[in-house]
C-alpha cells in the first residue's frame, strides 16, 4: 500500500473505462485495502439484529424527508391570517409557523405525504432504538467489550427523544403548544434557577415569540448533528468489536460465524433499507398522523380532551399524571425559607426518568462488579439463561410501561367505561407493585424455560407418538436431538454466587460483602446446563422412569 | 413424563466452577453441515427465483410510475378539497411503497434464494495487542517528556487556569437569551387601569358579559377587556389572564372569610390556568361542580374555592374577585391576589408582595 511500492511495481493498466476511473480513485484513496479488509467481513445473522438497522434507516429517511420540509417551513411566530386553501381556517389568526405547516399540508404537492413520512419515521426511529436496546440488554450484548457502545446507544435514545420533542413543537398547533406549556411548567418547578431557565428558553414569558425559531435551530442543526456523531461512533465501535452472535454449534467467543458482507449480508441489509422505506411510505399514505388542521393554531385558552404527547414522551407525562399533589393534608408543594418547592411536578418529571437512565447507563458496570467478570463476551446469552438479568430488565420495562399507560389514563377510562380515578389509583399501585411482580414472574418463567431446555436436551423432544408397552403401560416416545440442536440447549455458562473474598490485607470489606450478597441474589437460583454424564445416565434406563436425584445435584 | 431431573435450584453458595469443568460439558460439534436449497439443486427452481426477483423489480418500476402520475396528474389548485389531498397522499404512499418494497424485497429474495448461503467462520482478533499498548505508552511518555510540562509547572498551571476561564465568555454570551423574570409572572391584565375596572369578556370574540346573561349552571370562557386589541404579547397576556366564569346556587359556595364579596350572586371566576403545569382547566362538570384539567386530570372543587380533590395539582385555582358595574356588566375588582399558573421558585415571595 505504500506509495513507493506502487511507483516501482509494474504499472497496472486498466482495460475498460470504468476500470480506469476505479484505478484512478484507488491510487488516491487506497480503496483496495479497505475492500480487502471489509469486503468479506463476516456478519452473524439473526432477525433480532434488524432493530438497529431499522433505527439507522429511519434516521436516513428522517434526514431526507426533513430536508424537504425545511424548504417550505417558516419557523416564525409572527402573527398572520391564514389565506391558504384549507377553508375552515380561512382568515383565522395564527403564527406564520402554523400557516406554513398548513401550506405544506394543503398547497405543496406531496407536502402532506412528506410530513407524514417524517412523523411516522420519527415514531419508528425512537421505537426501533428502544427495541434494539431491549434486545441488547436481554441478550447481554452490553458486556465487555461493548459497555461504551451501550452508553453511546443510551445517549442516542435521549437525543432521539429530544429531537422528537423539538420537532413535535414546530408546527405551533394547539396540541404542541400545550406540550410546550407543560414543559414550561416543569421547568418552572426547578428550584432556584427554574424561572430563569424558562425566561431564557422562551425569550421572556410563555409562549413569547422566540421558542419555535430556537427549537427549529436545535431540531435541524444541533441535535441531528449530535445524533449523526453518535451514530458514527456507534458504528465505528461495531466494526472494532465485530458483531455479537447468538450461541449455537460452532460459535464461541473467539470466532464470528455468519455470512460475508459481500454479497449476501450487504444485499440483505441494503435491501432492508428499501423495505423500511416502503413500510413507512405505506403508513404515511394511509394513516393520518398529527392532523394539525383539526387542532388549530396554538391558543392558551382551549384544549381538547384526550391530549397525548408522541409515544416516547408518554412515560414522563404519565408519571406527571400519577403523582398525587395532595395526600390527606400533606401538600407536595410547600414553602421552604420563603421559596416554593414544587415536588408534585419536580419528582415525577425528573426522578423516574433519572432512575431509568442512571440504571441504564451504569448497568454494565454493576453486573461486571457483581460477577467480577472481566472476560470479553461475543456470544450472546439467551435471555432465559440469565434469569436475574432478564427479570431486572422486565421489571424496568414494566415500570416504564405503567407510566406510559398512565399517559393514556383518560383514554383507558373512556374506552373501557371505567372511572378515571380508579384507573389512576390502580396505576399508582402498579407503579410500585408492577416491577416486583414482573421480576418474580419473569425469573420463574426463565428458570422454568431452562428446566424445559434441560429436559429436552436429556430426553429429546416429544414426538406426540403414544406407544403401548407389552405390559400395558403407555409412554410417549421421545426423539433424541441431533448434537447440533442439543448443543444450543446446553452450551451456556451458568455462574454460581461468588462468595466474598478478602482483600490483600486479609479483610473482607463491607463493599465486598455487599457484592457477595448481590452475587448471591443474582445466581443462587440457577439451573445448570445438562452434562454428558447426565445424558449417559438417562440413556441407561430410557423408559422415562428415572431415579431422579442422582444427577441433578450440581455441587460435586 | 416421568420423574425427570428438574435441575431445581440447588445448594446455594456452591463454588464458582461447579458444573463448569470442561469434561462435564458437551463438546461443541462445530457449524452444522450446510443444507442445499431447492434453487441450489434444481435449475428450474433457480430460474423461477430469478423470475420472481425480476418481477419484484418490475413492481418497483410500476410504483415509481404511480408516484409520478399521482404527483403530476392530480392538481391541488386553489380550491383543492380534503378528498383530493387525501387521494393524492394515498397514491403517493402507494407509489413510494411499491417502488421501495419492490427493490427491497427483490434484493432480499435474490440474496436468500440465489446467493451462496454458506455460513463461514472468521477468527476474532484482540481489540488491543499488548505490544501496541507498550508502544503507545512509550509514545505518550516521549510526547510528555518533549513538551516538558512536568518539569515546568508554571506553564502547566497558567495553562490550566487560562483554559478553565476561557469558556466563561461562551456562557456569558447567552445572557441575552431572555429578560430577567422580575415580577412579570405575578401580574395579569386584570389589574384596573387608571382606576377603571376591566370587564369580563367572552373568549374569543371579546364581547362583555352581563351578570344577567349568566344563568345558574352555565359556564363562560373569559378573557379581559382589551386583550384582543393588543398588538404585542397578546398570547403572553392571554396565557395568564384566561378565566372560567360559572354560576352556582349561592348556597353551595362556601367562601372563606375575606372572600365573601369576590363573587356576585353565585357567579364566581377562577383562573383557567392549571396550578400544576399550566394547561387550561377547560372541563366543567356542571352536576358535581368540579373543574377538570384534561392534561393531567387535576380536579378542583368549585364549592370549596377550587380546592384540589384529585390529581397532581397541589394548589387551588386562584379566584378573580368580580363585581357588577353600573351598566350591569361583570368586572374584575382587582387583579388576582396571587400569581396564576404553575408554581415557581419565587412564587411565594410574589404572593406576599401582592398582598402587602
Amino acid at each position: 500500500m505504500s506509495a513507493t511500492s506502487t511507483a516501482e511495481a509494474p504499472a497496472f493498466a486498466a482495460k475498460t473505462k470504468g476500470g480506469r476511473i476505479t484505478d484512478f480513485v484507488d491510487q488516491r484513496v487506497g480503496g483496495s485495502g479497505i475492500l480487502r479488509e471489509f469486503g468479506r467481513k463476516v456478519f452473524p445473522d439473526h432477525w433480532s439484529f434488524m432493530f438497529g438497522e431499522v433505527a439507522l434507516y429511519s434516521f436516513v429517511i428522517l434526514l431526507l424527508s426533513g430536508t424537504f420540509l425545511t424548504f417550505f417551513f417558516d419557523p416564525s411566530m409572527a402573527e398572520t391570517h391564514y389565506t391558504g386553501s384549507y377553508t375552515p381556517l380561512k382568515n383565522v389568526e395564527m403564527s406564520v409557523a402554523f400557516s406554513s405547516s398548513l401550506d405544506i399540508s394543503f398547497d405543496v404537492r406531496g407536502g402532506l405525504f412528506m410530513r407524514q413520512v417524517h412523523h411516522w419515521a420519527a415514531l419508528l426511529f425512537v421505537a426501533s432504538l428502544g427495541v434494539h436496546m431491549l434486545r441488547v440488554f436481554f441478550t447481554g450484548a452490553f458486556r465487555k467489550p461493548r459497555e461504551m457502545n451501550w452508553v453511546v446507544g443510551g445517549v442516542l435514545l435521549i437525543l432521539a427523544m429530544a429531537e422528537g420533542f423539538t420537532g413535535y413543537s414546530l408546527p405551533d398547533d394547539l396540541l404542541s403548544g400545550n406540550g410546550l406549556r407543560i414543559i414550561d411548567g416543569v421547568i418552572k418547578s426547578i428550584p432556584v434557577i427554574g424561572t430563569y431557565i424558562s425566561f431564557f428558553l422562551f425569550g421572556g414569558e410563555f409562549p413569547g415569540t422566540m421558542i419555535i425559531g430556537r427549537l427549529y435551530t436545535l431540531h435541524i442543526l444541533l441535535v441531528p448533528a449530535l445524533i449523526l456523531l453518535m451514530i458514527v461512533l456507534h458504528l465505528f465501535m461495531v466494526v472494532v468489536h465485530k458483531h455479537t452472535q447468538y450461541p449455537g454449534p460452532g460459535r464461541n467467543d473467539g470466532n464470528v460465524v455468519g455470512y460475508p458482507l459481500g454479497p449476501v449480508y450487504a444485499a440483505k441489509a441494503g435491501g432492508f433499507f428499501f423495505i423500511v422505506f416502503g413500510v413507512i411510505a405505506l403508513m404515511a399514505g394511509f394513516f393520518t398522523i398529527n392532523p394539525i388542521w383539526n387542532y388549530g393554531p396554538y391558543d392558551p385558552s382551549p384544549v381538547s380532551a384526550g391530549t397525548q404527547p408522541d409515544w416516547y414522551i408518554g412515560f414522563v407525562d404519565g408519571a406527571l399524571r400519577l403523582m398525587p399533589g395532595v395526600i390527606g393534608n400533606f401538600h407536595f408543594e410547600y414553602v421552604i425559607f420563603g421559596h416554593v418547592l414544587t415536588l408534585n411536578v419536580l419528582l415525577p418529571a425528573l426522578v423516574p426518568a433519572g432512575i431509568i437512565f442512571t440504571v441504564l447507563f451504569t448497568y454494565p458496570w454493576i453486573e461486571r462488579w457483581v460477577t467480577k467478570d472481566d472476560r470479553e463476551h461475543h456470544v450472546l446469552d439467551r435471555p432465559r439463561n440469565a434469569p436475574t438479568r432478564t427479570a431486572i430488565g422486565v421489571a424496568g420495562f414494566t415500570w416504564y410501561c405503567v407510566m406510559w399507560a398512565a399517559a393514556g389514563s383518560d383514554l383507558i377510562a373512556t374506552h373501557f367505561h371505567v372511572a378515571l380515578n380508579d384507573v389512576t389509583y390502580w396505576l399508582r399501585a402498579l407503579f410500585f407493585l408492577g416491577p416486583i411482580i414482573a421480576f418474580v414472574v419473569t425469573k420463574r418463567v426463565a428458570l422454568a424455560l431452562q428446566r424445559k431446555d434441560r429436559e429436552i436436551a436429556l430426553h429429546g423432544r416429544e414426538t406426540g407418538r403414544i406407544v403401548r408397552l407389552p405390559h400395558g403401560e403407555f409412554i410417549e416416545v421421545h426423539a433424541p436431538l441431533s448434537e447440533y440442536k442439543r448443543y444450543k440447549l446446553v452450551g451456556f455458562e451458568s455462574p454460581v454466587p461468588l462468595p466474598a473474598v478478602p482483600n490483600e490485607h486479609g479483610v473482607v470489606t463491607r463493599k465486598e460483602n455487599r457484592r457477595a450478597k448481590l452475587s448471591q441474589w443474582f445466581f443462587e437460583d440457577r439451573v445448570a446446563p445438562a452434562s454428558p454424564a447426565e445424558l449417559e445416565a438417562g440413556h441407561g434406563h430410557h423408559e422415562a422412569v428415572e431415579a431422579g436425584e442422582a444427577q441433578k445435584t450440581l455441587s460435586h | 413424563m416421568g420423574n425427570h431431573s428438574d435441575g431445581s435450584p440447588n445448594h446455594s453458595g456452591t463454588v464458582a466452577t461447579a458444573g463448569q469443568n470442561e469434561v462435564e460439558k458437551f463438546q461443541d460439534p462445530g457449524i452444522p453441515p450446510h443444507r442445499l436449497r431447492l434453487a441450489d439443486t434444481d435449475p428450474k427452481a433457480a430460474k423461477r427465483a430469478e423470475r420472481q426477483v425480476a418481477i419484484l423489480f418490475g413492481t418497483s418500476v410500476v410504483g415509481t410510475v404511480i408516484f409520478l402520475v399521482a404527483y403530476f396528474a392530480i392538481d391541488l389548485g386553489d380550491d383543492s378539497t380534503i378528498a383530493t389531498i387525501r387521494l393524492q397522499n394515498a397514491l403517493l404512499g402507494v407509489g413510494t411503497a411499491f417502488a421501495m418494497l419492490g427493490i427491497g424485497t427483490g434484493i432480499v429474495h435474490w440474496a436468500k434464494a440465489l446467493m451462496p448461503d454458506h455460513e463461514v467462520s472468521e477468527e476474532r482478533h484482540a481489540i488491543r495487542e499488548e505490544d501496541d499498548r507498550q508502544a503507545a505508552v512509550r509514545i505518550v511518555d516521549d510526547i510528555v517528556e518533549e513538551t516538558g510540562i512536568k518539569r515546568r509547572p508554571l506553564i502547566r498551571n497558567t495553562l490550566l487556569g487560562a483554559v478553565a476561564l476561557a469558556p466563561l465568555p461562551a456562557l456569558a454570551v447567552f445572557g441575552d437569551l431572555g429578560p430577567r423574570p422580575d415580577d412579570k409572572l405575578s401580574h395579569t391584565m386584570w389589574a384596573p387601569q387608571e382606576g377603571k375596572l376591566k370587564r369580563l369578556t367572552r373568549d374569543p370574540d371579546g364581547t362583555p358579559i352581563k351578570a344577567s346573561d349568566v344563568t345558574i349552571g352555565s359556564a363562560f370562557h373569559v378573557i379581559p377587556e382589551g386583550l384582543n386589541e393588543l398588538h404585542e404579547g397578546k398570547l403572553n397576556e392571554k396565557a395568564k389572564a384566561v378565566v372560567l366564569l360559572m354560576r352556582l346556587d349561592p348556597a353551595s359556595l362556601n367562601p372563606s372569610p375575606g372572600r365573601e364579596n369576590w363573587g356576585y350572586n353565585g357567579i364566581v371566576a377562577y383562573s383557567k390556568i392549571c396550578t400544576h403545569v399550566g394547561c387550561p382547566v377547560a372541563l366543567y362538570e356542571q352536576q358535581t361542580h368540579h373543574l377538570l384539567c384534561p392534561c393531567h386530570q387535576s380536579t378542583f372543587d368549585l364549592t370549596k374555592e377550587c380546592k384540589v380533590i384529585f390529581g397532581p395539582a397541589s394548589r387551588p385555582l386562584p379566584q378573580l374577585p368580580i363585581a357588577v358595574d353600573d351598566e350591569g356588566y361583570l368586572v374584575a375588582t382587582s387583579d388576582f391576589n396571587e400569581p396564576v399558573g404553575p408554581s415557581y421558585w419565587e412564587r411565594d415571595e410574589h404572593e406576599r408582595n401582592i398582598n402587602s
